[in-house]
This record gives C-alpha cells, sequence and structure tokens, in this order.
C-alpha cells in the first residue's frame, strides 16, 4: 500500500500507545512513566494490605480490592499507555469501552446465570446416584 | 505409546462402504485436478497469483470457492439424513447410529465454520475495499493467512471422514458427552482442533475487518457515507472480535479436559457441565449475527440498485445495525431456557429476545419502502431478496415465539426449532450469499452470470426450501425430537417424506446453479462485462474495470456524498462525457507471500498430530510455525512498485469502455 | 478535480462530517497512516484477547468454591511470592515504557539497556510463577485435583503462556533492531510490542486481585 505520508498530530488519530509525538522529550516521557509506576506501586501495595489487615469490613473486601484493580487498569491505560479523552482518542477509547462491555457481559452474565443455575441445580452427588440407579 | 502416537492403519474404515466411496471419489476428483494443473503447466500460475496472493479480491474469490465446495459436502450430510429419515419408520434405515450422529454433527460443523462464514468473508472480502474506495484491507499477509488457516480447518474436518471417525456429539460438542470418558474417540479431537485452528482465522479476519472500516476509507468518506453493506460488515466484524475469543477459550477449555484431565466440564471433581452450554453459546448467538448480519447489507446494496432508487431510511438503518450488533451479545441464554436458570433469569433474556426483533423490523420496513416508488427490476439477485424477504419474516417470527420461555419449554430441541434456524439461516444467510454471489460474480470474475439458469436454481431452492422445512415446524408441535435416527409414530411419516422430497428440489437447484457456472465460463464472450457496471450500481465497486486490476482505482476517489459514484454517473450521463481523466501516479501495492499458506501447512500438520497424540510431530509443526513468522518479519522488501504509465494504460482501457457506453446520450 | 464537477449532489442532504474536516481515517482526509492503522489494528486484537482472558476468569468465578473437598485459595496461595511476581511486572512495564521512549529517540544502546531491563524481571516472574506451578503440583494439587485448581491452572497458565510468547518476541524485537536498526516497519512492531506488554500487566491486575488476594481474602 502507498505509504502515507507520516504522521500529523492535530490531523490524524493517535495510534494506541503511541508516545506524544508533539517534542515534549523524552525527560517529560520519563517523568509521565515515574508517577504511573508510583502510583500503581501504592495501589498494589494497598490491595495487598487491605486484603489481609483487617482495617476494612470482611465483606467489603471483595468491593474495595475491585475499587483498587479498576484504578490501577486506569493508571495503566493513561500513564503507561497514554489513552487520553482527547479528540484523537476518541476511535482507541471506543474500542475500548466496546471491550469492557463485552467483558463485563461475559464475567458478569455467566457468573448471575451460574449462580442461578446452581442454586437451582441438583447436588452432582445425587444425580450421579440417580443415574447408576 | 507408538511413534504414531495412537495413529494406526485400522483408523481407516475400511469396512464401512459410504465413507470409503464418498473418499475414494474425492480422491479422485483431488488427483485429477491436480494433475491437470501441473501437466498443464499451470502450477507457477497458480501459486505466484492465487496461492501466494495477499489481494482482497482473489483471496474472496478463493473463500468462496471453499464454501461452495463445503456446500456440497454439507448438503450431502442433508440429502444421507433426510433420506434416513425418510425410510427408517419402525425399520433401521441404512446408516447405523453411531453413523447418523456423525453425519448430523458433521452437517452442522461444515455449514456453519466451512460454508457460511467462509462465504460471506469471500463476500465481504471482494468488495469492502471497492466499496471503501481503496486499495485493499489494512493487513493483506494477515487475510492470506486467514483464508489459509480456515482452509487447514476444513481439510481436517473432511480427513476425518477417511482417517479416524467424526465427533457424534452434535455440532457444539455437550459435556459430558464430550468428555473424555464418553467420547474417548478422535471424532471431538477432529472437532476440537479443526476450530481452534479455523477460528483464529476468522478472529484474525475480524481484526483486518474492523480496521479497515474505520481507519481506510477514501478521501470524504466520512462514517456516514459509507454503504450500507460496509455497515454491517462493520457491526459483524465487531461481534467476531467479541464473540470467537469465547469459542477459543471454551474449546480449550475442552482440550484442557480432554488432554490434560482438567475438571472444567467434567461430572466428577467439582467441574460444571451447564456452564459449557453458558460460555459456548455466549459465543454462539453472536455468531448467528455475524452469520445474518453481511446479508442485511447485500440485500440493501441489491435492492437499493434493482429498485432504481437510493435505500430508504439510511440513518435508520445505521442505528437498527448497530443496535442488533449490541442486543446480540444480551440474549444468548435463550438457546437454554430449559436448562434450569430459573424464571426472573429467562424472562430477561426472553424479554431481551423479542426487543432485537424490532430493528430487524425496521430493516425489513426500510427494504420494502425502498421498493415502493422504484422502478424494480427481477434480476437473479432481486429474486434471492426477495425470497428472503418472505421467507426470513416467517422464521423471525417462530424464533420470537420460541423467545417466549413458556412456549420453548415445550418446543426446545424439537424439530420446530431446526425448522426455526434453517429458515433463517437459508432464508436470510444463504439467499444472501447466492444473492451477493449473482450480483458481484461479474465485478470479481468479468463476465455475468447465465440468467435463465440462476431463476431456475432460485425457484428450485426456495420451493425445496419450503417443502424440506415447513413439515418440521407440523413435526415439531407434534413432538418430534432433533437428530432421531429412527421413530415409529405413523403421523410423522408423510410429513418426512414430503421433506426428502425438498432436499431433492434443493437438489436441482445446486444441480441448476453448477450448470450455471460451467455454462457462463463457456459463453464468457457473450457475457462479458464491459464496462464495470453490469447492474447500473450506485456504490464505488461499479466505478472500477470487472475484474478490477490490482490497485483497484487509479487514483482513489474523491467522495463527496453517499451513494458517491451514482451521482459522478448521473453528470457523466448528463454530459454524455466522463470527467476528465485523473493525475496518474505509481502504486506501491504489497508483494505476494507464501506465509499464509506454509502457516497453514504447518497448523495442519500441527492439529493432525495433536489429535493422534503425535507429540514430536505438533512440537515440530509448532516451531515450524514460529519459524515462519520469524522468516516473514525479516523481509526487506514488502511492496512492488506498478508504474505510472503502466496505470494509466489499465485506467484508460476501462475509460475507452465507459465513454462509448455512454456515446448515444439517453433522453432525459 | 471539484473545478470539473458541479457541487456534488446529496441524496439525502447529509453531507455530514463536515467535508472540511481534513482528519485522516474518519474525516475527510483519506487513509490514515500505516502506523496508526497498524496500532489500531494490533489495540483490536489485545482487545479480543481481553475477551478470551475474560471467559476463562469467568470460568474461574463460576468454578471457585468447587474444590471437591480438595484446597481452596486461602490454603495455597502465598501472598509473598504473589507480590513479588507482581512487583517484576509493575518494573518489566516500567522498563518497557522506557524502552518505547529511546526507539522514540532512536538511540539503540538506551533500546538494548531499557529492554534488556524489560525480559529481566519478566524472566524473573515466570520463575516465580513456574515454581509455584511446580510447588503445587507436586503436593497433589495440580489441575486434576479439583475444577477450583483447573480453571486456577488455566486462568493464570494462559496468562504465563502469553508472558512466555511476549518474552520470546522481545528477544526478536532486539535481534531486529541490532540487525536492522530502527526502519519504520520495525517501530511498528516495536509499538505492539509495547502494547501487547502493557496490557498483559493489566490483565495480571485482574489475576492478582481476583484469583490471589480476594481467594485468600474468602
Amino acid at each position: 500500500m502507498t505509504e502515507i505520508s507520516g504522521y500529523e498530530p492535530g490531523v490524524d488519530d493517535a495510534a494506541p500507545g503511541d508516545e506524544r509525538l508533539d517534542g515534549s522529550g523524552v525527560a517529560q516521557g520519563v517523568r509521565g512513566y515515574l508517577i504511573g509506576l508510583a502510583l500503581a506501586a501504592a495501589l498494589t501495595a494497598a490491595s495487598f494490605y487491605f486484603a489481609r489487615s483487617g482495617v476494612i469490613w470482611a465483606p467489603a473486601i471483595p468491593a474495595a480490592l475491585t475499587a483498587l484493580a479498576v484504578a490501577q487498569m486506569g493508571v495503566h491505560l493513561v500513564f503507561f499507555l497514554h489513552i487520553t479523552t482527547g479528540a484523537d482518542n476518541t476511535n482507541n477509547v471506543l474500542a475500548l469501552a466496546f471491550g469492557v462491555l463485552i467483558v463485563a457481559l461475559i464475567i458478569g452474565g455467566s457468573v448471575w446465570i451460574m449462580a442461578n443455575m446452581n442454586h437451582n441445580m441438583m447436588p452432582t452427588a445425587q444425580l450421579m446416584r440417580m443415574a447408576r440407579s | 505409546m507408538t511413534i504414531l502416537g495412537r495413529l494406526s492403519l485400522s483408523a481407516i474404515p475400511l469396512n464401512e462402504p459410504l465413507p470409503m466411496a464418498a473418499g475414494g471419489a474425492v480422491l479422485i476428483a483431488v488427483v485429477a485436478v491436480l494433475a491437470w494443473i501441473v501437466l498443464s503447466g499451470r502450477l507457477p500460475y497458480l501459486w505466484r497469483e492465487w496461492i501466494t496472493s495477499v489481494d482482497h479480491k482473489r483471496i474472496g474469490v478463493m473463500y468462496c470457492v471453499l464454501a461452495m465446495l463445503m456446500l456440497l459436502r454439507g448438503f450431502t450430510d442433508a440429502i444421507m439424513m433426510r433420506t434416513q429419515q425418510a425410510v427408517a419408520f419402525r425399520a433401521p434405515g441404512f446408516l447405523p447410529p453411531q453413523h447418523f450422529d456423525q453425519v448430523f454433527s458433521a452437517h452442522g460443523t461444515i455449514m456453519i465454520f466451512f460454508m457460511a462464514m467462509p462465504f460471506l468473508i469471500g463476500l465481504m472480502n471482494i468488495v469492502l475495499p471497492l466499496q471503501l474506495g481503496v486499495r485493499d484491507v489494512a493487513f493483506p499477509t494477515l487475510n492470506s493467512v486467514s483464508l489459509w488457516l480456515t482452509a487447514t480447518g476444513a481439510l481436517l474436518v473432511n480427513l476425518s471422514l477417511v482417517v479416524g471417525e467424526f465427533a457424534r456429539t452434535g455440532w457444539l460438542p455437550f459435556p459430558p458427552l464430550s468428555e473424555l470418558r464418553y467420547s474417548p474417540g478422535v471424532g471431538v479431537d477432529y472437532y476440537l482442533w479443526s476450530l481452534e485452528i479455523a477460528g483464529i482465522g476468522s478472529l484474525l479476519t475480524g481484526v483486518n475487518f474492523v480496521t479497515t472500516i474505520l481507519k481506510l476509507r477514501a478521501p470524504g468518506m466520512t462514517y456516514f457515507r459509507m454503504s450500507m453493506f460496509c455497515w454491517t460488515s462493520l457491526a459483524a466484524s465487531l461481534l467476531i472480535v467479541a464473540a470467537f475469543p469465547v469459542l477459543t477459550a471454551t474449546l480449550a477449555m475442552l482440550i484442557l479436559d480432554r488432554y490434560l484431565g482438567f475438571h472444567f466440564f467434567t461430572d466428577t471433581g467439582g467441574g460444571n457441565v451447564m456452564m459449557f452450554m453458558n460460555l459456548i453459546w455466549a459465543w454462539g448467538h453472536p455468531e448467528v449475527y455475524i452469520l445474518i448480519l453481511p446479508p442485511f447489507g447485500i440485500y440493501s446494496e441489491i435492492v437499493s440498485t434493482f429498485s432504481s432508487k437510493p435505500l430508504f431510511g439510511y440513518r435508520s438503518m445505521v442505528m437498527a445495525t448497530m443496535a442488533i450488533c449490541l442486543i446480540s451479545f444480551m440474549v444468548w441464554l435463550h438457546h437454554f431456557f430449559t436448562m434450569g436458570a430459573g424464571g426472573d433469569v429467562n424472562a430477561v433474556f426472553g424479554i431481551a429476545s423479542m426487543i432485537i426483533a424490532v430493528p430487524t423490523g425496521v430493516k425489513l420496513f426500510s427494504w420494502l419502502f425502498t421498493m415502493y416508488g422504484g422502478k424494480v427490476r427481477f434480476g437473479t439477485p432481486m429474486l434471492w431478496s426477495l425470497g428472503f424477504m418472505f421467507t426470513f419474516t416467517i422464521g423471525g417470527i417462530t424464533g420470537v415465539l420460541m423467545a417466549v420461555p413458556p412456549a420453548d419449554f415445550v418446543l426446545h430441541n424439537s424439530v420446530f426449532l431446526v425448522a426455526h434456524f434453517h429458515n433463517v439461516i437459508i432464508g436470510g444467510v444463504l439467499f444472501g450469499a447466492f444473492a451477493g454471489y449473482s450480483y458481484w460474480f461479474p465485478k470479481a470474475i468479468g463476465f455475468k452470470l447465465h440468467e435463465g439458469l440462476g431463476v431456475a436454481a432460485f425457484w428450485c431452492w426456495i420451493v425445496g426450501f419450503y417443502l424440506a422445512f415447513m413439515p418440521l415446524y407440523v413435526l415439531g408441535l407434534e413432538g418430534m425430537t432433533r437428530r432421531l435416527q429412527h421413530y415409529d409414530v405413523p403421523g410423522w411419516h408423510p410429513w418426512l417424506l414430503v421433506a426428502a422430497g425438498g432436499t431433492a428440489l434443493i437438489l436441482a437447484g445446486i444441480l441448476c446453479q453448477i450448470a450455471q457456472l460451467v455454462v457462463s465460463i463457456r459463453r464468457r464472450e457473450a457475457l462479458r462485462d464491459a464496462t464495470g457496471d453490469p447492474w447500473d450500481g450506485r456504490s464505488l465497486e461499479w466505478s472500477t474495470a470487472s475484474p478490477p486490476p490490482a490497485f483497484n482505482f487509479a487514483v482513489l476517489p474523491d467522495v463527496h456524498g453517499l451513494e458517491a459514484y451514482w451521482d459522478v454517473k448521473q453528470k457523466a450521463r448528463d454530459a454524455a462525457q466522463l470527467g476528465p481523466e485523473p493525475k496518474y501516479r505509481p502504486i506501491e501495492m504489497p508483494r505476494n507471500s507464501p506465509t499464509g499458506f506454509v502457516c497453514a501447512f504447518f497448523a495442519t500438520f500441527l492439529g493432525f498430530a495433536c489429535i493422534w497424540h503425535i507429540w514430536w510431530l505438533a512440537i515440530a509443526a509448532a516451531l515450524g510455525a514460529f519459524a515462519t513468522f520469524v522468516v516473514f518479519a525479516w523481509r526487506d522488501r514488502t511492496e512492488y512498485l506498478i508504474p505510472a504509465e503502466e496505470v494509466a494504460r489499465i485506467d484508460r482501457a476501462n475509460r475507452a469502455a465507459r465513454q462509448a457506453a455512454l456515446a448515444p446520450a439517453e433522453p432525459a | 478535480m471539484s473545478a470539473a464537477y458541479p457541487a456534488a449532489q446529496d441524496p439525502h442532504h447529509l453531507g455530514h462530517g463536515k467535508p472540511e474536516d481534513e482528519s485522516r481515517g474518519h474525516g475527510g482526509g483519506g487513509p490514515a497512516p500505516v502506523r496508526v492503522v497498524v496500532g489500531y489494528g494490533f489495540w483490536i486484537f489485545l482487545l479480543s484477547d481481553f475477551v478470551m482472558f475474560s471467559s476463562f476468569f469467568a470460568s474461574f468465578a463460576v468454578l471457585a468454591n468447587a474444590t471437591a473437598a480438595g484446597p481452596s485459595g486461602r490454603q495455597l496461595f502465598s501472598l509473598d511470592s504473589v507480590a513479588w511476581e507482581t512487583g517484576c511486572l509493575l518494573a518489566s512495564s516500567f522498563a518497557c515504557g522506557l524502552a518505547s521512549l529511546a526507539a522514540g529517540a532512536r538511540s539503540r544502546p538506551w533500546y538494548f539497556v531499557a529492554m534488556a531491563a524489560t525480559f529481566a524481571p519478566g524472566a524473573a516472574f515466570l520463575i516465580l510463577e513456574g515454581h509455584e506451578f511446580a510447588q503445587l503440583l507436586a503436593s497433589g494439587d495440580g489441575p486434576q485435583r479439583s475444577a477450583f485448581l483447573s480453571a486456577f491452572f488455566a486462568l493464570v497458565g494462559c496468562h504465563g503462556v502469553h508472558v512466555t510468547l511476549g518474552l520470546m518476541w522481545l528477544l526478536t524485537m532486539m535481534a531486529q533492531v541490532f540487525a536492522k536498526g530502527f526502519r519504520a516497519d520495525i517501530l511498528r512492531r516495536i509499538l505492539c510490542f509495547t502494547l501487547f506488554w502493557h496490557a498483559l500487566d493489566i490483565v495480571w491486575v485482574g489475576i492478582f486481585t481476583v484469583v490471589y488476594l480476594t481467594g485468600v481474602a474468602r
């Protein structure tokens, strides 16, 4: 395919994950990654701490861990993958949103459906006894 | 464990006449064709221009050829099943149960994965870049890899006929029957590896098409200036990307159960059999929308062209398409209402299943309103479209009926269900594929198909379809379940005889289609499409020659509105003069590459080796596939240049033909 | 070209997307540049990979309690090991970011250093995980023991397979840059590798939260 002339910031969409090619320099880039690293490390440490320390009321732990995990995924997306809300990232964000929706439907849908099924299902041991008799 | 795993000569079913006869016939045919190719010196041409091609048009044609061959294989299975059920009233019939089970399993697997999907992907391959006004898809070599991996899957399934056996578990291998304990043979393994490999091909196609439609369009073609076929292909490709990974994961879990003793779906060790159904239908429902959305786009193109009118309600059609795309991922439980989830879960999915019928209705009314007030021409593509509208509506209605859980409790897994899904798949998907085939054949190949035989084929197919499947609705309501090898209810027998008659009529239709192809090839000069626009088309693919040159467009078109080509053509007609000649520039096109074919070669051995537990061969094949990628990545020259003079020469020939057709100015 | 044609007819008066919008890919500017096309295509592929992982996550969620009277996560998981594994992957992701900056600056020495710094913690992760799996297998708590363990080994193992393939890809990229320098197509592959590596760390965040931390807290 004819090589289209190079990327033009402000005109072209950004490729997902691409460094900001606005000439901001390596130092700026390293700073971004360091901030991301620090935030991610802090969120990870918090997750590990809250899981075992007893500071959080036990039934709320899964919710707290989920919130921390989502936050850390966000840190990765923003600081490492440079996903922004700018106009040049719209396609990337929409694709991500679509993916997140499908993931939510599959995991959420499966858990809901299977919980209902399991609840209504005869215990396997009893089923096997019936099958053998 | 021998060097050939569990493979031995006893894997060849020498004592079974049907597979041996079929296998023998196919072997003779394949050897004959190969001999003709090699001895007539066509092999270098075939290798250079087709097998290693990364051109979307060539890849699309090869997909369609694969699909049509697999249609013959799948239909043969259908003939066997219908004949068996017609004669097996209080009699054993001619197909023993363990064969009958393989026949219905192979029929479904082949028709969905190796007939319907390749046919539609082939048509999308040929048409999408042309309608988008660009030179090829986003990743041409990946396109070739997808094609050949699909072919690998088809090869493995067909190989099971003569080496080993196929699965007996139906086209979706439900556990615990599909687990090692109850299916210890190679049948389910053939199914699993064939679909894992072909599934990767399909997934890569989905990625390719989404990227092409969203990122590669002609200048001026904004989203709302894309044709309807592009929108439905986008929706289908998004569904492929979203759903096929679920299939890959679920089949992988079954492979882990069978090969390494995992307990995902076993009936011991805590396994959950129902989870397989949940996950596989989370793929399976989007899959049927992947199958029907491209045909919806094909019908939009054909109805608009053959009614000589722009499509009615373009914006609502786009919204309806994307609505169908989204909702299709929210209805999958309707395939297992009877598995016991409970009233509230069933109700939610039942209501969602009814809601998804609404955007489909929007589309149907839009097609009808497109025809209203238009000058309708009844060419073969339009006949298939009209047949679809009527037939698919009936199938859709029976679907909404079964979306009501209490009704489904009576009808689940009866032949009513079989009638419903054949109604929508044949009436919707297959008629759409045939419509697209007749419509775009001149574009892809360069001459039209014989019209008379096309009409004959259509009528045989549609009458045959109704005779074959309407009785199944009655039988389903009378309590006949699916996949019966024999039965003893007298009232069912006459209906099944009618159904067998319908199958014979469909066979006549297929024979008409084969004859049509043969006759059209022989009379190709008389049927030649000189200008590239045989149907008075409205979208960009009709602005190219038939077949288009490798680069599609000498200069990428400048798009100013919806139906870009129609505007350009009307101006040319008014002026009795084509627009000015563009400024020709050299064009770089991607080089052909054997990567796809070689990758599939290794994938075939990998699949075969895993099926037969030939571990050294599996490892060698996997290493070979990896090496292929590395070799491909090490290429230095990825493109070749077409000089401006060559581009000019090719384009001027087409412009001359079009100018000649314009010469007598049409009356206003 | 527009001089030869009178104003374009637009049968539905759509004219949307503002023809003066020159952006490529979805506006009036024509096809997007190759780097954007390749990056976006790989992004879509990664999203499909997320969906595949979600199927394994869904199975794990459904089978988490199906221990068949065997051990559960609480008994089996060592959070220290998991903490080290998480730290390794995070450090590896950070180094990968530095590598992509080095590629952007076209500096071969820094690229090799950063990629080596990406490889080492990644390999350490695999060694730790392999050790964990080996221990479980040795004590009879392998995937054949129960559905919970099957789901665990499949989900975490699938991630491990991806990391292994990623490390092989990493070495291939280093070899390519060594042999051919920062050619445009090699830069595109570096972009894809970066996307892949960061995505694997995102999946790991999900795994250590859902499988290990929630499993232990249960």
